[in-house]
């Protein structure tokens, strides 16, 4: 009802004017403050965590062998790192994550490109990559063992398989999906092959390469844990393990957290690159 | 109807002077030669015929546009000569040598522009350059279409920055970054609003003297048909004609230099002819059907 009487009429057309432009106006808060604002709303939740966890440990709720408090467990952080093993357990993590996550995204790119741009290599692979990324990963892990030994290749190896299939998926569906009529102008103008490829198909993707990559970055750390919890006597999943053998909650407790850190850190700096290249090209 | 009215027509038309004068003249170096040309596509039953028996020359430096319904085989013809579609009989010839595939002496503009958004204007553009051009040569050639065109201020834009018409304008530029011989422009105007699509007739007759080359300009627009054209040639709907019907349903070559007065007599009178051919029926001797309408109405 109230809509119809201000919208119909022409009249009331040049008073309506100002009364929008001022609310725009009003909304409009430099982006600073928004950004400040919204740094400020994403850690309310993690402060309230932080202060019921203080407060459930030191009120004696629950038993320290069961949750020690934030205190303990930044103890037990500076106790590993004062002994120097935190850091070769950060470090190796990091590691394996990077080498697996960059060797999977490679070869799932170049896969995608295959499935997507030929009909014949669709129709070729597809379907046993479908069977591929149906087996469970730590259904992988026996027989890299078997095959690679508890090395760093067997680690990187199911890495690589958990970082492959979202870049391959979601690449070869974009790739799938270009518009048509702009690979046909690419071709009217005699691009062939790798240089239309280059010059339209690539760029046509690159968001999707990177929301592929965004997501096997995530999936790179969950199977570095897979793979460390198994077989492994560095890095942040043997930490879990070794802790939970030798009942140190403190250091489980550091380990998830680091975990988090670690992988919002990553994220963020794929966050970054993100931001830079669809700038660029979208 | 309109094909048994369209057939005598064009048998009148035929042997004209529009026809015979291609024999004399197909000498040119840079002409287009279409004969016997059949385009079919597989079909649920049998094959759906779009063109057939066409034969067509477009002479050295002329502009020759084609009007007809749609599906008359506008577009097909087009994207046969501009070597993204294969003809099912027929040969397709330039300067002589056989037209398989694309062709660096060819060059499309589309109807919709088909930018690169990731590029700006200026690097659109160059990708029409031919291939293996030098960086400083390219740039040059560039930037001189791009004042050719009227752009040399928004070289840097995005495509999604800039208007319709300016979109056309670079597309324009694009397919004359490699100085083709033949121009195939498919509806270039169509998605313009009415005073930029003058506006880029006249812009293309420009270029046409300032760079001759030549043309061929799909439209579905008489008018801009008579406007820019050196010859109009009207294709018919084979689906409409009768059987065994060719597809070329007359040629017709346009009276006067351009640049030429829009609303010219004998134009006119060409004008209420091609649309008849097309099926609409210019209310010329009386308009008496009109007024009684909307008085039932009122």
């Amino acid at each position: 009802m109230s809509t119809a009487t201000t919208s119909s009429p022409v009249g009331p057309a040049p008073s309506d004017a100002p009364v929008g432009g001022a609310a725009s106006g009003a909304e409009r808060t430099p982006l600073k403050d928004r950004a400040g604002a919204r740094l400020l709303a994403g850690a309310l939740l993690p402060l309230v965590i932080l202060a019921a966890w203080q407060l459930v440990t030191s009120a004696g709720l629950v038993p320290a062998y069961r949750l020690p408090g934030p205190g303990a467990v930044l103890a037990a952080g500076a106790d590993l790192a004062a002994r120097g093993e935190l850091w070769l357990h950060i470090a190796i993590s990091v590691q394996r994550v990077l080498l697996g996550f960059a060797i999977g995204s490679v070869i799932g790119l170049a896969v995608a490109a295959i499935v997507g741009l030929s009909r014949a290599g669709d129709a070729q692979l597809s379907p046993t990559l479908a069977a591929l990324r149906a087996v469970p990963s730590l259904a992988w892990v026996p027989l890299l063992i078997l095959w690679l030994q508890i090395g760093e290749e067997s680690k990187i190896t199911l890495i690589a398989i958990g970082a492959f299939f979202p870049v391959f998926t979601t690449v070869a569906a974009a790739l799938r999906h270009i518009d048509p009529h702009l690979v046909e102008a690419g071709r009217c103008f005699g691009l062939r092959g790798w240089s239309l490829f280059r010059t339209v198909q690539l760029p046509a993707v690159i968001p999707s390469v990177v929301s592929g990559l965004r997501l096997a970055l995530a999936q790179a750390w969950l199977f570095l844990v897979a793979a460390e919890l198994i077989a492994s006597s560095m890095g942040l999943g043997f930490l879990l393990n070794d802790s939970q053998q030798n009942g140190r909650v403190d250091r489980i407790l550091l380990t998830i957290v680091l975990l988090a850190l670690l992988g919002s850190l990553t994220n963020a700096l794929l966050g970054l690159a993100e931001k830079k290249l669809l700038r660029r090209w979208a | 109807m309109t094909s048994t009215a369209l057939a005598p027509g064009s048998r009148e038309t035929a042997p004209g002077p529009a026809d015979a004068a291609p024999t004399a003249r197909c000498t040119g170096p840079d002409g287009v030669h279409l004969t016997a040309v059949d385009r079919s596509f597989p079909a649920a039953q049998g094959r759906h015929e779009v063109l057939r028996g066409l034969d067509l020359e477009l002479r050295s430096g002329e502009i020759v546009a084609v009007v007809g319904p749609s599906g008359c085989g506008k577009s097909t013809l087009l994207r046969l000569i501009a070597g993204l579609d294969r003809p099912s009989a027929g040969t397709i010839a330039l300067g002589g040598t056989a037209l398989v595939g694309t062709d660096e002496r060819t060059a499309v503009a589309f109807q919709e522009p088909r930018r690169l958004p990731w590029r700006t204007l200026a690097q659109n553009v160059a990708l029409g350059l031919p291939r293996g051009t030098g960086r400083a040569a390219g740039k040059e050639r560039v930037a001189h279409l791009l004042r050719l065109v009227g752009l040399e201020h928004a070289a840097g834009l995005r495509p999604r920055e800039v208007s319709g018409g300016m979109a056309q304008r670079a597309s324009l530029a694009r397919a004359l970054a490699r100085s083709p011989q033949v121009l195939l422009l498919d509806e270039p105007f169509g998605a313009l609003d009415a005073l930029t699509r003058l506006r880029m007739q006249d812009l293309l007759l420009e270029i046409h003297a300032a760079e001759p080359t030549t043309v061929l300009v799909v439209t579905h627009d008489v008018e801009e048909a008579l406007y820019l054209a050196d010859r109009v040639v009207q294709l018919r709907s084979l689906r409409e004609a009768e059987p065994g019907a060719r597809s070329l349903a007359r040629t017709v070559e346009v009276p006067g230099a351009r640049p030429r007065d829009r609303a010219a007599r004998d134009l006119a009178a060409l004008r209420a002819e091609l649309l008849e051919g097309l099926g609409v029926h210019s209310p010329r001797p009386t308009t008496a059907s009109f007024p009684t309408t909307s008085e039932d109405h009122s």
